[in-house]
């Protein structure tokens, strides 16, 4: 063995007293792990194959396995990690670039966790949400200029098309392809049932799920797979995707071996052909392509659906944000640099982009000094990790929040970050029948439909702290903001003032 | 050093009264008003008091009268220069008051009776709506003009106010000279200020005047919606906040009262499902178009305008307000109490819900 060689990241410490050699183990592993030696009747493991996805623990019938990180360790060294070393491994002995799934997990700061929520004292009441009415109905899209009235009051205005959420948190674009079956039929049931949407991503939509169409929100992106006249007019809005927070300035690649017969035919390409999506849409090259296609698709659609951009959280989101806001588009969703993917290069994903929290409070502000805010609304996402960091979202300025990660950990994931793999043992990222058939679409939607309840009651209780009990009332709302440790930079640029102020 | 109001959010809890006679008389005194706000003594902590008085300038009802707060000569002579270019003087004096022990360091007070030159206006600023350069003019120098603070600038209204028990500002100012179809009048009680004039209420821009009792809890949102609309929240308060959000949809949207109190206390989605057809259509654009104008948090406001006021409850009536009619003279007030000491023998007071505006119409007949 040479450089190649790297000592396997995680032992599988299996307690021997208590495996009863069931091989269930065995079954469930997907990369191949556990195996059973007759020879000496018991189970073994080969640990250079586990990536800590939890599934063999979490099925053991009597907690005989668990999953450690090795203490192997290489010389430490502040500046040349373990993971730097063997990533140039790695890289010089394949030439090629790494991949990553799931969002950026380096030590950057996290905003949320340094910004903190107020509550009413005394000066005025706190409002019981179990009491009293507390609302959390949002609508995206754009606000009419002018109302207008006839004579004897009546309105002749009409809203433009806008989405209507009961809470203020969606699920964000993941395609099917890079996702089950399973999981696109769990994700389209639970936004149907808690009256919010769900996104096709850039994987079209499977005519088996047409009748969840009011409450889907169908992807344009720049493979342009799946479009066509009525999958746009299928979804309660069009998002145009133009950058992604995980992979801000590429594309995307969905490799042949998971495009089987369904994908295929959803994704309109053939059966085991790569899906790339290139890096640019080839027909934006700037702001002025981009209102050609917002009103190509406003078009298409008779203007009765409302057109979402969204972009990757970058240096410049505010300017972009505002070019957008002119486009004609309805909605703008920024996507921070902590979110999510099924596949994208290790050096873009953790390098690339700002974080959601800065993003927002720029693009807000922006937009209110040029005074186009009600033009359009704004939808963020990028590492939404809780009802709090959806509370705080607002408070700086979003209509809305796009939820994946947390998505995906409700239907089970564990976040072993090898999407690209295909082989997800939760049959979550995985295309492969065997594993599909573990995500129960049933127990699925229960679960997605629980954890939004739940944020929803809770959202509704830190209102209530706050003295609020109408989620519009909350939006922008930076004074009920602090923030802890921060610079005054950094304040100014969130438009918060310090504890203690 | 404490910080005032504009360098600091102060909330407040407070007193609000008001009266006004359908008919459009004069015939109210200025001491009724006194002594409806007084009874409520404990509900301020005598770091503010004040009154709107509506129909107290007859002689001069054509005409913008500014009431402005001075700290020195300097402030006055700067914005004299500035009242000179662009404004007929009509009247300029210095507001008549008394001295009251309880009452101390009271700025320099000033009252100008002026009519917009449009002219010069014009040669300086272009083609503009009067209103709104009347509005820029209170923006100008109360931002500009250190030491100067336009409080009032209505036409035939006028705001007294200053730090001390409103019972002691209504001594001070001689209110007891003035006559008017319409009061309201507020006493403060602020959790932290350092007794600046300019930051007690009523708070006033043309004819709207505001007192309110309450701390709202949309306050930064609100605020940061109205700004875009050219509005300056200079003073971090809610009654000013509040203020322009009826300016604003008044003046410039065109709304009327019971539109505008459907928009700041907006009925509830739920509320709203069940209203017949039409209503919930209109109320869903309404809400929808302004969800930012929603108001939310404790309040009870009364808004005094030209001939009218109104008078509004947050939506789940959080903060007390009852209301009361006799012989075409309508009452309002944070209590009951308030109200029988002007009129002992008033039947039926009853507490409006909340997000149910009162709003009253005064004849102009009178006049």
């Amino acid at each position: 063995m040479g450089i190649e060689y790297l000592y396997p990241e995680f032992e599988v410490h299996r307690n021997f007293d208590r495996c009863i050699k069931c091989r269930v183990c065995e079954r469930q592993c997907s990369e191949g792990v556990h195996f059973y030696d007759a020879e000496d009747d018991i189970m073994r493991a080969d640990e250079s194959k586990c990536v800590d996805c939890q599934r063999c623990v979490t099925m053991c019938p009597t907690r005989a396995l668990k999953i450690v990180k090795t203490e192997n360790t290489f010389r430490p060294n502040h500046n040349w990690h373990q993971d730097t070393i063997e990533e140039i491994y790695r890289q010089a002995t394949s030439g090629g670039a790494l991949l990553s799934s799931m969002g950026n997990p380096k030590d950057y700061p996290s905003y949320w966790d340094r910004i903190l929520l107020n509550a009413s004292q005394v000066t005025n009441p706190s409002i019981d949400p179990l009491r009293e009415p507390m609302e959390t109905k949002v609508f995206l899209g754009k606000k009419p200029h002018d109302l207008e009235f006839d004579s004897h009051g009546e309105v002749i205005s009409k809203l433009p098309p806008q989405i209507e959420l009961e809470l203020p948190v969606m699920f964000s674009a993941m395609s099917f392809g890079a996702l089950s079956e399973n999981a696109h039929k769990s994700l389209a049931r639970a936004a149907t049932a808690c009256g919010t949407c769900y996104n096709t991503g850039e994987g079209g939509l499977n005519k088996s799920l047409y009748p969840y169409g009011p409450n889907t929100i169908v992807q344009v992106a720049s493979g342009r797979f799946g479009v066509h006249e009525d999958y746009l007019k299928a979804g309660c809005a069009i998002e145009i995707k133009m950058g992604q927070g995980a992979k801000p300035g590429i594309g995307g690649h969905l490799p042949g071996r998971k495009i089987g017969p369904k994908v295929a035919e959803t994704r309109m390409i053939p059966e085991g052909s790569d899906a790339i999506s290139p890096a640019p849409h080839h027909d934006i090259y700037s702001i002025e392509d981009l209102r050609q296609l917002v009103y190509s698709l406003k078009e298409a659609t008779n203007y009765e659906k409302p057109v979402i951009v969204k972009i990757a959280a970058v240096h410049n989101v505010a300017a972009i944000a505002s070019g957008i806001a002119r486009s004609g588009a309805d909605i703008i969703a920024i996507d921070g640099f902590r979110g999510g993917t099924g596949a994208a290069p290790t050096r873009i994903r953790d390098n690339v982009g700002i974080p959601i929290e800065l993003a927002l409070a720029a693009v807000d502000q922006r937009l209110r000094d040029e005074k186009i805010r009600n033009d359009i609304s704004i939808v963020v996402g990028g590492s939404i990790r809780s009802s709090a960091d959806v509370v705080k979202a607002i408070a700086l300025g979003a209509d809305a929040c796009y939820i994946g990660t947390a998505a995906l950990i409700a239907l089970g994931c564990h976040l072993c970050r090898q999407c690209q793999r295909g082989l997800c043992n939760w049959g979550i990222a995985t295309q492969r029948e065997d594993l599909c058939r573990r995500l129960n679409p049933d127990i699925g939607t229960e679960h997605l439909i629980n954890l939004l309840t739940a944020w929803n009651n809770e959202i509704k209780e830190m209102m209530g702290g706050m003295g609020i009990n109408s989620i519009e009332a909350l939006r922008g709302n930076r004074l009920m903001l602090r923030g802890v440790g921060m610079t005054e930079k950094e304040l100014e640029i969130l438009g918060i003032k310090h504890a203690g102020e | 050093m404490l910080k005032k109001e504009g360098e600091i959010r102060i909330p407040s809890g407070c007193a609000i009264s008001g009266i006004i006679d359908r008919t459009g008389r004069r015939s109210i005194n200025g001491r009724t008003i006194v002594d409806s706000i007084a009874v409520m003594h404990d509900r301020s902590n005598g770091l503010g008091g004040g009154f709107a008085g509506y129909g107290i300038y007859p002689d001069y009802a054509d005409s913008y009268a500014f009431h402005v707060f001075y700290d020195d000569l300097k402030a006055r002579q700067e914005t004299e220069r500035y009242l000179d270019r662009y404004f007929d003087v009509v009247n300029m004096s210095r507001i008549p008051v008394r001295p009251n022990r309880n009452v101390v360091d009271a700025p320099l007070i000033w009252r100008y009776f002026v009519n917009p030159l449009f002219n010069r206006i014009q040669e300086d600023r272009g083609e503009i709506d009067e209103k709104k350069f009347i509005v820029d003019t209170v923006f100008y120098v109360n931002t500009y003009i250190d030491g100067a603070y336009i409080f009032s600038s209505g036409k035939n209204m006028g705001i007294f106010k200053g730090v001390g028990y409103p019972e002691d500002i209504g001594d001070f100012y001689k209110l007891e000279d003035y006559d008017a179809y319409c009061w309201t009048a507020h006493g403060r009680y602020p959790t932290n200020t350092p007794g600046w004039w300019g930051g007690c209420h009523p708070f006033a821009l043309l004819d709207h005047s505001v007192v309110h009792n309450g701390e709202i809890s949309s306050y930064d949102a609100n605020r940061r919606y109205i700004e875009m609309f050219g509005y300056k929240c200079n003073l971090l308060t809610d009654t000013e906040v509040i203020t322009y959000i009826i300016d604003y949809l008044k003046r410039k949207k065109g709304f009327d009262y019971e539109d505008i109190a459907k928009i700041i206390a907006a009925p509830f989605w739920e509320e709203i499902d069940r209203m017949p057809e039409k209503e919930a259509r209109k109320m869903k654009l309404l809400r929808n178009t302004y969800s930012s104008l929603l108001i939310t948090g404790p309040f009870s406001i009364i808004c005094g305008f030209d001939h009218g006021l109104m008078a509004l409850n947050d939506r789940l009536k959080l903060r007390s307000m009852v209301a009361g009619e006799k012989d075409e003279v309508v009452y309002i007030a944070s209590e009951e109490a308030a109200i029988r000491r002007i009129c002992p023998d008033i039947d039926g007071i009853w507490a409006p819900r909340g997000g149910e505006p009162i709003i009253v119409h005064a004849s102009k007949e009178a006049m």
